[in-house]
């Protein structure tokens, strides 16, 4: 369809203008913080908890809970905006940045150009590399100072803030390196191999 | 996980036109709109269109909503509840007539889906309109005359709560292989026996079909209510992979920070 159909009687409630340029095509602003996951929300104890970033048969660092707190801090404060149509203004998310995680295991540029993430409960989501350096990409282990909550996806998440928030995978365990582009959950699901909310890419072939 | 077929790009959902026509009172605050797309290739029992909404100065608002008809229906039937100071819902319910027309696209999604070619016994637990991708499942378990071992487990504030109430006492009525259990939360009658206050372990533990039977299990509502019972099916023994959920509305007290 060329142009949209106007909807009898159907005036705007929300004053979503003034933020236009803060919101992508589509969504809505949302002061509250949805939660929407697949399954149930994994119980992950930090002490058996365990990060490890894989390069095809061999692992290029593995860190406990411990370890990975004592690499360097970032603190971003960015917008998400989730497929569903919500989008949350000025959140704060602590953790390491993509760029830190390849400088701490010796790495001065990306060995492949995707990676999949792997979580608990068998999710994954594919991100190419270029969206996760350059200080776009964190795994995160604060929000909004406090430890994230398990149904946010503590202890760990990935945050791509740039991208739909599926691509920000909650039970983050793994992050694997690809030669090619492969489709995690949702993407093999229906949804965008990419997932940029600003060219609305929510679904395959958007 | 599935390597990219380069040589298929996929098709993009494009929106159509769907025009209204029948507009059911549920209850005091849902009402089901079937309405007729210009050109549906047909869905999966679970899925979601999204509808778009424009205002003359252009303005727009999109929301998703699950399908609450199965396959085999002609129409397509949205379930929708009054959101409180919402912007779609209160819309569709106080404004939208028959013969109207809607923008939507779909269908969307392909992981809260169930079929009937699908093996094993089925749990559905339904919070409020939760029941909604749950009812097309049922429908079309209903269609297909389908005998899998089924339950739905639903909660609702009251009696006059509950959503499609006599079409899923009509269906298990004729159908040994459904049970249909309600828990009502807020408000029973005096002579209401079921069960009364929130779905709890005690009643999961008694209605679903034991984890060594593996039973697919769906469950969809508000965000806590999917947060709660999906933890005790998780303490209960159902294997964590079974379990598919769908949460929709506000966090609750989950969510920490603003």
């Amino acid at each position: 369809m060329d142009e949209a159909h106007i909807s009898r009687g159907f005036r705007s409630k929300r004053q979503t203008q003034a933020a236009k340029d803060r919101l992508p095509p589509g969504q809505y602003v949302t002061t509250d913080f949805p939660i929407l996951s697949a399954g149930p929300t994994p119980q992950i104890d930090v002490s058996r908890w365990k990060l490890a970033l894989q390069l095809g048969g061999s692992l290029l660092g593995t860190w406990t809970w411990e370890a990975f707190e004592t690499l360097p801090q970032t603190t971003i404060r960015t917008d998400i905006h989730c497929v569903t149509k919500w989008s949350k203004l000025d959140t704060t998310w602590q953790g390491v940045t993509f760029d830190d995680l390849l400088k701490v295991v010796g790495l001065s540029e990306p060995p492949e150009p995707y990676v999949m993430a792997h979580c608990d409960g068998g999710y994954t989501t594919n991100v190419p590399l270029a969206d996760l350096i350059g200080g776009k990409a964190m795994v995160a282990t604060r929000y909004e100072g406090l430890p994230i909550a398990p149904a946010h996806g503590g202890p760990a998440r990935l945050l791509v803030p740039h991208l739909y928030f599926w691509k920000s995978a909650k039970w983050l365990r793994r992050i694997r390196f690809m030669p090619t582009d492969e489709r995690g959950f949702w993407e093999s699901l229906g949804y965008h191999i990419h997932g940029d909310p600003w060219k609305e890419q929510r679904y395959d072939g958007d | 996980m599935t390597a990219i077929d380069a040589s298929a790009p996929p098709e993009r959902l494009e929106w159509q036109l769907a025009q209204v026509r029948d507009i059911v009172a549920e209850t005091y605050r849902v009402k089901s709109f079937m309405l007729e797309p210009v050109n549906w290739t047909g869905h999966l029992p679970g899925q979601h269109v999204d509808i778009r909404l424009t205002a003359e100065d252009g303005y727009q608002a999109q929301r998703s909503y699950s399908i609450a008809s199965p396959s085999e229906d002609k129409l397509l039937t949205v379930t929708v509840e009054r959101v409180t100071d919402g912007e779609v819902s209160p819309y569709l319910l106080d404004e939208l007539r028959i013969g109207d027309r809607l923008e939507l696209r779909g269908p969307i999604a392909r992981h809260f889906v169930w079929t009937s070619g699908s093996s094993g016994s089925l749990c559905l637990v339904a919070g409020g309109t939760g029941i909604t991708p749950l009812m097309a499942m049922l429908r079309h378990r209903d269609r297909s005359s389908c005998h899998t071992p089924t339950v739905l487990i639903y909660s609702a504030r009251s009696r006059a709560d509950i959503v499609y109430r006599e079409e899923l006492e009509g269906m298990a009525r004729h159908d040994t292989n459904l049970a249909v259990i309600y828990a009502l939360t807020r408000e029973q009658a005096k002579d209401w026996a079921g069960h009364r206050g929130r779905i709890d372990r005690p009643l999961l533990a008694a209605n679903c079909f034991p984890p060594a039977q593996n039973p697919a299990i769906y469950v969809c509502g508000p965000t806590d209510f999917v947060e709660s019972v999906a933890g005790v099916l998780v303490e209960l023994g159902y294997d964590p992979l079974s379990i598919k959920t769908e949460r929709f509305g506000p966090s609750g007290g989950l969510s920490h920070g603003k």
